[in-house]
């Protein structure tokens, strides 16, 4: 098995790993940022170049460096492969540039956004912005476009991942959207005012990074950080649905329904239309308990100091997912 | 004179008709190939001649046929790139025009030497006459048994036909050549795999020039250690120049690498010397995509030297002072011109052309022709100059495919030889009007 | 660009119930799908397009490229996505002759902007803009590999290079009075140097 050292940590994996899952088995410490990849779908990443790394040293057969930083999810390790990330500053300051880019044309409205607080693109400029823009210029607006009754696509926010094509390429019955245009006009968009409604396409709205693609249902509704998510599973008739869900509650409501997402911000199960959207009410639903957020989550504020029944299998599952758990659950 | 191989028949009447170009020893490379050699052999002499990718990158041409995938029972793939649309070159459709079997003859015995049964000449969609005349070509061809079932009665088949693209630059880089092929968007795709791999319809594919491929005729013709002895070092062989801008005599050239380029711009076999006797002031050497530079650079190298017209000495003292050969779009600017305003010709260009995929090009080369245009408008400031720098610095090398380069590239050469320029637009705004951009047509009401 | 399309671009099903491509249109589109292997007739999108376009006065409705998908069994997005990708699709109408003048570097050094500036006046239209009586539109592209012969235009399958006002005046009359429709598909083109 080919060993690969990233910012000087070493690691043995499975022959045909790629940079960043052997960075992302080290740790959150060392795994590049992500926009575009998503390990549960099949040729996705390459686009966003946020998870660029740089190769020191190519593999113990060609110790050579690489010329260009490399796309960490699509390059796999070599054996004596070494790597930086976070260690190399020049590649900090390439990412900065990568945030910046991705930053210049977005509305930055995050007030009225629904996806704040659990926008990964918040996360990465938090991480990598720069205080202000040197952008000047009228930002990009396209014209609003309706792709349904369940989804709501805000174009000026998107950074053109492709991952919602490939979700409904690769998980629903039928892709009616896609990327038109091309350069800085490209666009997602349906065929003419076609509507992205099939079993599974409600999955889109969790794979965007942003709030390009929200839930209608959801809207404006509340900020996630009010909303409490509980983990659920209810036996559910599609059988290509494993009805294991996170809710969203206000009080007693339930305001949304996703799937569950694990560490790296990415579902554990896709789930089908009827669970995400028909299924609001709590009776639908068993409560298996709270929702392990990471506590560097805005989520995670305030919402758990009383729950000490869920308490221990919260716990269990943080720590199979490799979170760290919060200082309050630790103290028993 | 240099020696001709690609050109020399150019201005026979009726060259581009089959009975002509037969007449004048056309198809004798697929007699000898087919007929006398196996096709490890034809690669062998494409080695040994030391041919270099003609469509810019310059990569040498038997190694990447050496790379070649060949798995039992999996079709292989030649696609001719004849998706020439790197601004300053328009050599491939000068040759495909005049001489349309010097192409479909390379095709043939290039792909016989790869085991191609089926081969397909990529054409950019502007070219469509071009492609109109291949087709007609192609069909002669199948006429006299020169494509289709066993070829010349061996047991060696081809078919081949010509794809029009539809306006985008980006499917000149092979893998958004091959997408588009496949009718998709022309997305560049993420390498590896490489082509020579997993290319066309995931087939191990090789993608070649026009030009390239046309060489294949004269290399196994003559074999390919005659053509290595022609031209310099590890640049053997002639190549075709697009000479364009404000020279006496624009057109296609083909050369012996080697020619001095003092020689070629300013002597009348070539570029015939600057137009209306004003003096030279800069040299865009390789198409719009290679660092632009001053008199001073392009006649000599840092150290003095004549710079020749090969890949070494173009590109000698690297891009502090040198260039590339490229495709060899030679755009020639007189005194007057404006590189600010050239650079932003070359800015809208790659912002236009930009696919969108990946965030860097996507967004950075926009930026670049905003920024360009309000200094061109005597808005910009010191700070923009220095903006524009970093902005180039941070899409060159992150992007997916090269077209990031080509955007920066220009970019930072144009600061870096001609940076006074730049400041003095910004300092002094009101001057930019005066600047003698480009050459009036004649008979113009108003300025 | 493009973004207006969705506002613009309706989805007529009785339009596309309509839609009836010429025989030799179907005739070229099958020797074209020919070219491929069993299977990857999707390879056949852009030249078909092209066929479709010439067909449909020069532009591609929403009604035509769902007709292209139903010809070459693909869906509909994957015609709108190629279509849209590529600049010689027009994805709204356009005048008779599309007139279109490169801009680029060498272009420009010999003088692109006077003919774009001649074309605006004469014709009354600005660039992207179509004459009131359908004739012209006018449309400045990147680089369309006519450097050595500059300034340039082209118009359907045919190039016009080494361009002067006289040249411009005498080609823009030359097409008013034959009046008829030029396309890249044309087979009659008449290059001019």
């Amino acid at each position: 098995m080919p060993k690969v050292t990233i910012d000087g940590h070493e690691i043995e994996v499975p022959k045909g790993t790629t940079i960043l899952q052997a960075a992302r088995m080290i740790g959150p410490h060392v795994a590049p940022p992500t926009m575009c990849y998503y390990s549960k779908l099949k040729t996705s990443g390459g686009y966003c170049r946020t998870c660029l790394v740089k190769v020191t040293k190519g593999s113990a057969q060609n110790p050579n460096p690489m010329p260009k930083p490399v796309a960490s999810c699509r390059t796999e390790v070599m054996d004596g492969m070494e790597v930086q990330n976070n260690t190399s500053p020049d590649l900090l300051e390439a990412r900065r540039g990568v945030v910046e880019f991705l930053l210049i044309n977005h509305p930055l409205d995050c007030p009225v956004c629904d996806q704040a607080g659990e926008c990964h693109l918040q996360d990465l400029g938090y991480q990598n912005g720069a205080q202000k823009t040197r952008y000047e210029f009228k930002r990009r607006e396209f014209e609003k476009i309706d792709i349904g009754k369940y989804v709501q696509l805000h174009m000026t926010r998107c950074i053109l991942c492709y991952r919602c094509v490939k979700t409904c390429e690769q998980i629903t019955d039928n892709r009616v959207h896609g990327v038109v245009h091309r350069g800085d006009a490209a666009e997602i968009s349906t065929y003419i005012q076609n509507a992205i409604e099939n079993d599974f396409s409600g999955n889109v709205i969790d794979v965007c990074p942003v709030g390009a693609l929200t839930d209608k249902t959801f809207r404006f509704k509340s900020r996630v950080w009010y909303t409490k998510p509980m983990d659920a599973h209810r036996k559910c008739e599609n059988s290509k649905c494993s009805g294991k869900v996170r809710l969203w509650f206000k009080g007693e409501q339930v305001l949304r329904v996703t799937a569950r997402k694990d560490q790296w911000g990415e579902v554990e199960d896709f789930i089908c239309n009827t669970c995400r959207f028909d299924k609001k009410k709590k009776s639908d639903w068993e409560i298996e308990g709270p929702s392990p957020i990471s506590h560097h989550s805005v989520i995670s504020a305030n919402h758990y100091t009383s729950l000490n029944q869920a308490k221990i299998d919260t716990l269990k599952h943080q720590r199979a997912l490799g979170f760290i758990p919060m200082k309050k659950l630790d103290d028993k | 004179m240099g020696r001709k191989l690609l050109l020399h028949n150019q201005n026979v009447p009726g060259i581009n008709t089959l009975e002509v170009y037969r007449t004048h020893g056309g198809y004798a490379s697929v007699e000898k190939a087919l007929k006398t050699m196996t096709p490890d052999q034809v690669t062998e002499e494409v080695k040994k001649s030391g041919l270099r990718g003609r469509g810019g990158a310059g990569f040498p041409t038997g190694m990447k046929w050496s790379f070649l995938a060949k798995p039992e029972g999996v079709p292989r793939y030649l696609v001719c790139n004849a998706d020439e649309s790197e601004p300053g070159t328009f050599k491939d459709r000068w040759l495909m025009e005049k001489i349309p079997h010097a192409l479909i003859e390379g095709m043939i015995t290039s792909s016989y030497a790869l085991g191609a049964r089926l081969s397909y000449i990529y054409i950019r969609g502007e070219y469509f006459y071009v492609a109109r005349i291949l087709e007609n070509a192609i069909k002669e061809a199948y006429a006299a048994g020169w494509l289709g079932k066993n070829i010349l009665g061996t047991d060696y088949s081809l078919d081949l036909s010509v794809q029009v693209g539809a306006g985008a630059y980006i499917c000149g880089e092979e893998t958004a050549l091959l997408e588009s092929l496949e009718g998709k968007r022309g997305n560049p795709r993420i390498k590896p795999p490489f082509p020579a791999v997993a290319g066309l319809w995931g087939c191990p594919t090789v993608v070649n020039n026009v030009e390239t491929i046309a060489a294949v005729v004269p290399i196994v013709n003559e074999g390919g250690e005659a053509y290595a002895k022609i031209g310099v070092g590890k640049s053997t062989g002639t190549k075709l120049i697009s000479a364009s801008g404000h020279i006496n005599n624009p057109g296609v050239y083909e050369i012996e690498l080697g020619v001095p380029v003092e020689e070629f711009i300013f002597s009348n076999e070539y570029c015939g010397g600057i137009r209306n006797g004003k003096k030279l002031k800069a040299v865009v050497a390789g198409g719009s995509s290679v660092p632009i530079l001053p008199t001073d650079l392009i006649l000599k190298t840092a150290k003095g030297e004549p710079r020749l017209m090969t890949y070494e000495s173009l590109s000698d003292g690297g891009f502090q002072t040198g260039t590339m050969l490229g495709s060899g779009g030679f755009i020639v600017m007189d005194e007057d011109t404006s590189i600010v305003k050239n650079l932003y010709t070359f800015a809208r260009f790659y912002h236009h052309e930009s696919c969108g995929q990946c965030s860097p090009c996507r967004e950075g080369t926009g930026w670049m022709e905003k920024i360009l245009h309000k200094i061109l408008s005597g808005k910009g400031t010191l700070q923009d100059v220095d903006l524009l720098w970093d902005i180039q610095s941070k899409i060159e090398g992150k992007t997916i495919c090269p077209l990031g380069e080509a955007a920066a590239w220009p970019v930072a050469a144009a600061i870096r030889h001609f940076r006074s320029e730049f400041e003095a637009y910004v300092k002094n705004p009101a001057s930019i009007k005066d600047v003698h951009h480009y050459y009036r047509l004649h008979n113009l009401a108003e300025a | 660009m493009g973004a207006q399309v969705h506002g613009v671009q309706k989805f007529d099903k009785e339009k596309r119930q309509a839609i009836q491509f010429s025989e030799k249109a179907m005739e070229e589109i099958k020797e074209i799908i020919s070219h491929y292997p069993d299977g990857k007739q999707k390879s056949a999108v852009i030249p078909v397009l092209h066929i479709a376009q010439a067909e449909n006065n020069g532009w591609l409705s929403a009604e035509v490229m769902d007709k292209v998908a139903e010809l070459l069994k693909i869906k509909s997005i994957e015609v709108f996505e190629v279509a849209s990708f590529y600049s010689m699709f027009n994805l709204k109408p356009v005048g008779k002759c599309v007139l279109e003048v490169c801009r680029t570097s060498s272009c420009w050094l010999c003088g692109a902007e006077d003919v774009v500036r001649h074309i605006e006046k004469k014709l009354g239209i600005k660039d992207g803009e179509t004459t009131k009586d359908g004739m012209f539109t006018l449309k400045t592209v990147e680089c369309l590999g006519s450097c050595g012969t500059a300034p340039m235009l082209q118009c359907g399958a045919s190039y016009h290079e080494n361009l002067t006002i006289e040249k411009v005046d005498a080609l823009i009359d030359k097409y008013r009075s034959e009046g008829r429709s030029r396309f890249y598909t044309d087979k009659d083109y008449q290059n001019t140097l």
